[in-house]
Parts: C-alpha cells; structure tokens; sequence
C-alpha cells in the first residue's frame, strides 16, 4: 500500500517535471499516468491484487470528492457571468452535446468497420 | 471561554474546509443511494452543499481552500492512478487502436469548432468564442490554452469543470438515447467530452468504461492543445 503510493507520487512527480522541462501542453498528471501505464506495462504484473493498485483503489473510487474544491470555486464566478448566459450557455451545452455524440457515433461505427474486416479476415 | 478566538482558529484551520468536504461527500453519496438518482452525482450535491455553506457562514473561498486544497491535492495522483484501469484493458485498446485515434481527434476538433461557432452565432464577442473554444480538455489544459489565446482563464475554468459536471451527470443517459452502446465509444466519449469528472462517472459505470474514458481525456487534452493554436485563430475571421 505504502510502496504503491509512493510509486504513485513519484510518477506524479516525474510527469510535474518533464512537463515543465520539456514544456509540453499537458498537465503533469497525465503524464504522470502515462509514466505509470508504461511501468506496469513493462512488469507486466497483475495489477488487480498489486501493491499499486491496492493505493490507487481509494482514489479512484472517490475520483468524484477530489474535483469538489475546484468546483466550489467555479460557484464563486458563476455570479460575474450573468450578462453572457446565452452565448455561454449554447455554447457550452451544445458543443458538449455534438462533442460527446460526434465522438461515440464515429468510434461506434469504425469498430464495427474494423471487427468486420477483422472477422472476414479470420 | 474565548468564542472569538476559537472561532477564528476554525476559520484558518484546514481542519474546517477538508471536514467540509468530506462530509458533504458523504450527504452526496447517501442521496445518490437515497434516491437512486442519475441527477444526484456526489460531485454535484457536495459542490452545491459546500457553497451554501460558505455562503451561509460568510467564508471567503480562499480561507475554504485553506483545507479545501488538501483534498484537491489527491487529483493528481488521483490521475496517475487511473493507469490502472488502463492497464487491465490495454489488450483492448490496442486492438481499437484505430477508432480511438480517429474518433479522439474528430471529437476534440468538432468540440473546438461547435464551441466557437455556437458562441459566435447566439451573439457572443471575440473573448468569449476565445474562452470557450478549449473548454473539453481537463482543466489545467484549458487554462492553458486560454492563457495562449489571450482569452478569459477564469471562464475557460468554469465552463469545463460545468462541461465535465455535466458529463458526470447526464452523459450515460445521453449516450443510451443516441444508442452508443459499446463501451469503448462510451468511454471514449464522454472522456472527449467530459475530461476527468466525465471519467469519474464513467468508472462507476463499467470499469472498461472508466479505462477508456481515462485514455480520452489525455489523448483528447494533448490533441486539443494541438488543434486550438491554429484552428481558433481561423474560426475568428
């Protein structure tokens, strides 16, 4: 458990760095995530009952108390965008909605593209 | 007995913002299983209970933050962590490899483009098309991104943490009216569309789920810092 955190924070910090290092457009966390990925990748353990995912279970499980503090603060700035609500809000909501639909139509139908050529192939 | 003073310790103690937030989790949850309902995601309960109650007992945000920052802290390694639900399913995403390209970039490019132009069509100016337009990629992303399009950060901030609490409350629904049923284009999708508070949801979903909606939200933040410099620009004129 303790191990797994530490691996855990270390890729973290890692990702922090090489972000900034190498000033790439991502936030260090993710490539903290990809660090992690391509580590149990290359152990090639299982990482259902290991020592990292037995420190990562609790986070992921409360993914959703982790964001409460940032949201809170966009609660705060709600106020000042009154004017604006229309532009904002179509164009929040309806770029959310083409974005989310586009997105899961086009990966529905190469799938089935590809398994169908994968199964004419086989 | 010194009320002032012991008061005032609360007020600059973490104890007081971490104690906060952890319980109006806890209430979000209950109503979540209470109630049974999609609408009352944890997120969102604890975020509006939260600021009822700073607003109610007069607390500025940042003395909230005091404690409210230790358990925003837990994000990041938080992030890290979601490796793991991709490890367990890479097997699969190395055999959608191409779906999960493809529909990342067209995702991210149709969010950029559908922003701008929503926002240019109902009457709103330049910075708020600026602001909007980087709004699907996780949020130190988008502040970033607003900061090199000159636009507003503050709200490029708010209207993706609402993009992705709107994800984490109605994006499985969506997707079952549009009849995306496979998971991999759920999750690919509402990571798209609703970065890591998307993917909160979605991990409760299905864990196949979770995994790709963890992979989509990096792809899609690294795919719209790349599309943003230059397709924006070209949108404005």
């Amino acid at each position: 458990m303790i191990l797994g955190l530490v691996a855990i924070l270390l890729c973290q910090l890692a990702g922090e760095f090489v972000v900034r290092l190498l000033g790439l457009p991502l936030p260090g966390p993710v490539v903290g995530m990809m660090f992690m990925l391509a580590i149990l990748l290359i152990r090639g353990a299982d990482s259902r009952r290991g020592r990292i995912a037995t420190a990562a279970a609790p986070l992921l499980k409360h993914l959703q108390l982790l964001f409460v503090p940032a949201g809170v603060g966009i609660v705060v700035l709600l106020s000042e965008l009154r004017d604006d609500w229309l532009p904002i809000s179509l164009g929040l909501w309806g770029s959310w909605l083409v974005g989310l639909l586009v997105t899961g139509w086009v990966v529905t139908v190469l799938i089935k593209v590809f398994e169908g050529r994968r199964g004419e192939g086989s | 007995m010194n009320w002032a003073e012991s008061v005032e310790w609360l007020r600059t103690s973490p104890l007081l913002g971490i104690t906060v937030t952890v319980g109006a989790y806890a209430i979000g949850r209950w109503l979540h299983r209470r109630t049974g309902s999609q609408l009352a995601q944890p997120v969102l309960v604890a975020i509006i209970l939260v600021a009822l109650f700073l607003w109610v007992f007069d607390v500025d945000y940042a003395d909230y933050l005091i404690g409210g920052a230790y358990v925003g802290f837990w994000l990041g390694p938080a992030t890290v962590a979601l490796a793991i639900p991709l490890h367990r399913e890479w097997g699969h995403v190395r055999r959608h490899a191409i779906p999960v390209g493809v529909g990342i970039v067209v995702g991210a490019f149709v969010s950029v483009v559908s922003a701008v132009l929503l926002v240019q069509w109902s009457g709103g100016d330049e910075l708020i098309q600026r602001s909007m337009a980087p709004k699907a990629a996780t949020t130190p992303v988008s502040i970033a991104l607003a900061q090199t399009l000159h636009a507003q950060p503050a709200l490029t901030a708010v209207v993706t943490i609402v993009a992705g609490i709107t994800g984490a409350v109605a994006a499985p629904a969506v997707l079952r009216l549009a009849r995306v049923r496979d998971e991999v284009a759920r999750g690919l999708a509402i990571g798209a569309a609703s970065h890591g508070l998307g993917t909160a949801r979605a991990l409760q979903e299905s864990p196949r789920e979770g995994a790709f909606a963890a992979l989509s939200m990096g792809l899609s933040a690294l795919a719209t810092s790349l599309i943003v410099p230059w397709l924006v620009p070209l949108l404005l004129q």
